[in-house]
């Protein structure tokens, strides 16, 4: 192979080994490259624009900032703080609160989906408030939450345990409800128990539905932890957002939109990671 | 000694619209320990009823089945299964699947290792202990299901079409490997398969059953199994006495097929 070919190849304009010689690649995703090249481009070409659009005075700074005036804010919140917290504190803020958030609905959502799925009273008891719930947007519950908890800490915990739980039961129960039948045969005729094939058969085999659960419940909480900080908050990124737009400081705002993508962007990766540690036989059975 | 006896089992249920499904009527016979039955049948003729009910997932609505002189409710490790395919657990490596059984029993950690590396060596994967399940064939993945069913050590082994998934080369050995292992360890085989040679060359005894009701419509005693042990197997499927067996019970099973089909056309089937 040419360092020329070696280069598209890294770049993912083009294929390697067999897939280089497919003729039908239109409908073949597999045949698709990722296109790394394109990727590094567009990231360029939005970042010249944004730049040259300032440079030029094409928009008025109040609407859409200019880079290095954002750049000017990053440093000097992450020198000094923003509102009584650091950059820092407000970014683990938001992030404190929906490990916190998250970890409770899972720990309450997955007993919960396994129990709908194993159990006929419990299916019975809980698939009506589940599937009354499941399509309420948790934001919707923000002036009930502030009016039991106010606007501490609490109240988007439970927002975001809210927004979790019904993500986790219902990715739990899909799990369960994907174990093959002689799966469960074979682990009986093996001398297990039902405790023991709840926890060796039942459990493992519905991980890869449940790791796509967490990933989804990161994504919604994530979203909802920065809106409901929008509404009341006194710290977090979203606060930090709400709190300059009062000011008109858009070079904030924008900063704060900016970390609110980067770390949902780098939370995906982590559990993306994550996945393929731990669960490797994922799409391989 | 652990003889397996099915006395007088019948199983009926009703459909959803209604209709009586006589799966099995009244099925008996009995098997001694090392006893190898495989099963034969057109499709709806209730064979994997039967072995669901010997493996007992599934509670007969007439009839026993006892191992030893114990009537048996349930599954138990005294019954081992081997499924078609897709029954190993993926999440454990190949010796963590063979060591499934004991593991769950709580047998000491050196036995179990002393169990499984023996059995790795038994079905020739000495080397794949370590493997993830999902790595290795189709074929290799029916031995570790053998394996595991092995380490467990039951008295009877059901098998419902444990090669049916494998290629033709890929079964011939595998077939070979079962009577290898059948000899060694003297276990009980029940053997359901589609292949009526397969039938023919692993049963020592052979059901053919029929559907509407289920029932064994006829029994054969052969002589390829325990042949199959010293001589080359393609010799014994060629043989004359081989393939006139094996004609017999494809016109057999051919008229049978034709039947169901011919009455599903009239409209006069259930």
């Amino acid at each position: 192979m040419t360092l020329i070919e070696k280069l598209k190849i890294k770049l993912g304009i083009e294929a390697g080994g067999l897939t280089k010689r497919k003729t039908v690649t239109f409908g073949d995703t597999s045949a698709v490259a990722d296109g790394r090249l394109w990727s590094i481009l567009s990231v360029f070409v939005l970042s010249v624009v944004w730049y040259m659009g300032s440079a030029l005075e094409l928009v008025n700074p109040i609407f859409w900032p200019a880079p290095g005036a954002v750049w000017d804010q990053f440093a000097a919140i992450s020198q000094d703080g923003y509102r009584n917290f650091s950059l820092l504190e407000h970014v683990w803020a938001s992030l404190y609160r929906i490990l916190v958030g998250f970890a409770v609905g899972c720990l309450i959502g997955i007993p919960l989906g396994f129990a709908m799925g194993l159990s006929q009273v419990m299916r019975g008891w809980f698939d009506p408030i589940v599937e009354f719930f499941r399509p309420i947007p948790p934001l919707a519950f923000i002036p009930l939450v502030i009016i039991w908890s106010g606007i501490g800490e609490r109240s988007k915990i439970l927002l975001l345990f809210f927004a979790a739980l019904w993500i986790m039961v219902i990715a739990a129960r899909a799990g369960v409800g994907s174990v093959k039948l002689s799966k469960i045969h074979a682990a009986y005729s093996l001398g297990a128990t039902k405790k023991q094939v709840l926890f060796h058969v039942i459990l493992p085999n519905s991980l890869p539905e449940i790791f796509t659960g967490m990933r989804v419940a990161m994504g919604i909480c994530w979203g909802t932890v920065v809106a409901a900080e929008l509404v009341a908050a006194e710290s977090g990124v979203g606060f930090m957002i709400m709190a300059a737009s009062k000011f008109m400081a858009t070079d904030i705002v924008v900063l704060g939109v900016i970390i609110v993508g980067l770390i949902g962007y780098a939370i995906d990766i982590l559990m993306r990671k994550l996945e393929a540690k731990l669960i490797p036989w994922k799409g391989k059975a | 000694m652990s003889d397996l006896v099915v006395n007088d089992v019948s199983m009926v249920f009703e459909t959803p619209s209604g209709e009586q499904v006589h799966a099995l009527n009244d099925v008996s016979f009995s098997l001694k320990q090392g006893d190898l039955l495989s099963i034969l049948g057109p499709s709806g003729c209730g064979k994997s009823t039967l072995l669901n009910i010997i493996a007992g997932f599934l509670a007969p609505t007439k009839g026993t089945v006892a191992l030893a002189s114990t009537e048996l409710h349930g599954p138990g490790s005294d019954r081992g299964m081997v499924f078609q395919q897709g029954a190993l657990f993926e999440w454990l490596t190949v010796a963590e699947n063979i060591a499934f059984g004991p593991q769950m029993k709580g047998t000491p950690k050196e036995e179990i290792d002393a169990t499984v590396n023996h059995l790795l060596e038994t079905v020739g994967l000495q080397d794949f202990g370590d493997k993830p399940i999902y790595e290795l064939s189709g074929g290799m993945q029916q031995r570790v299901a053998l394996a595991r069913c092995l380490a467990n050590d039951p008295d009877v082994i059901l098998m419902d079409e444990p090669l049916g998934a494998l290629d033709a080369l890929t079964r011939e050995k595998m077939q070979s490997l079962v009577l290898k292992l059948w000899k060694e360890t003297g276990k009980t085989i029940i053997l359901i398969t589609h292949s009526v040679e397969e039938a023919l060359f692993l049963g020592e005894k052979l059901f053919v059953m029929a559907p509407r009701p289920g029932r064994i419509k006829k029994q054969y005693s052969l002589p390829f199994a325990d042949a199959g042990l010293t001589q080359n197997p393609r010799e014994i499927k060629a043989s004359p006495e081989f393939i006139k067996t094996r004609e017999e019970i494809l016109t057999m099973i051919w008229e049978m097929e034709e039947e169901i089909m011919g009455l599903a056309a009239t409209g006069t089937g259930g």
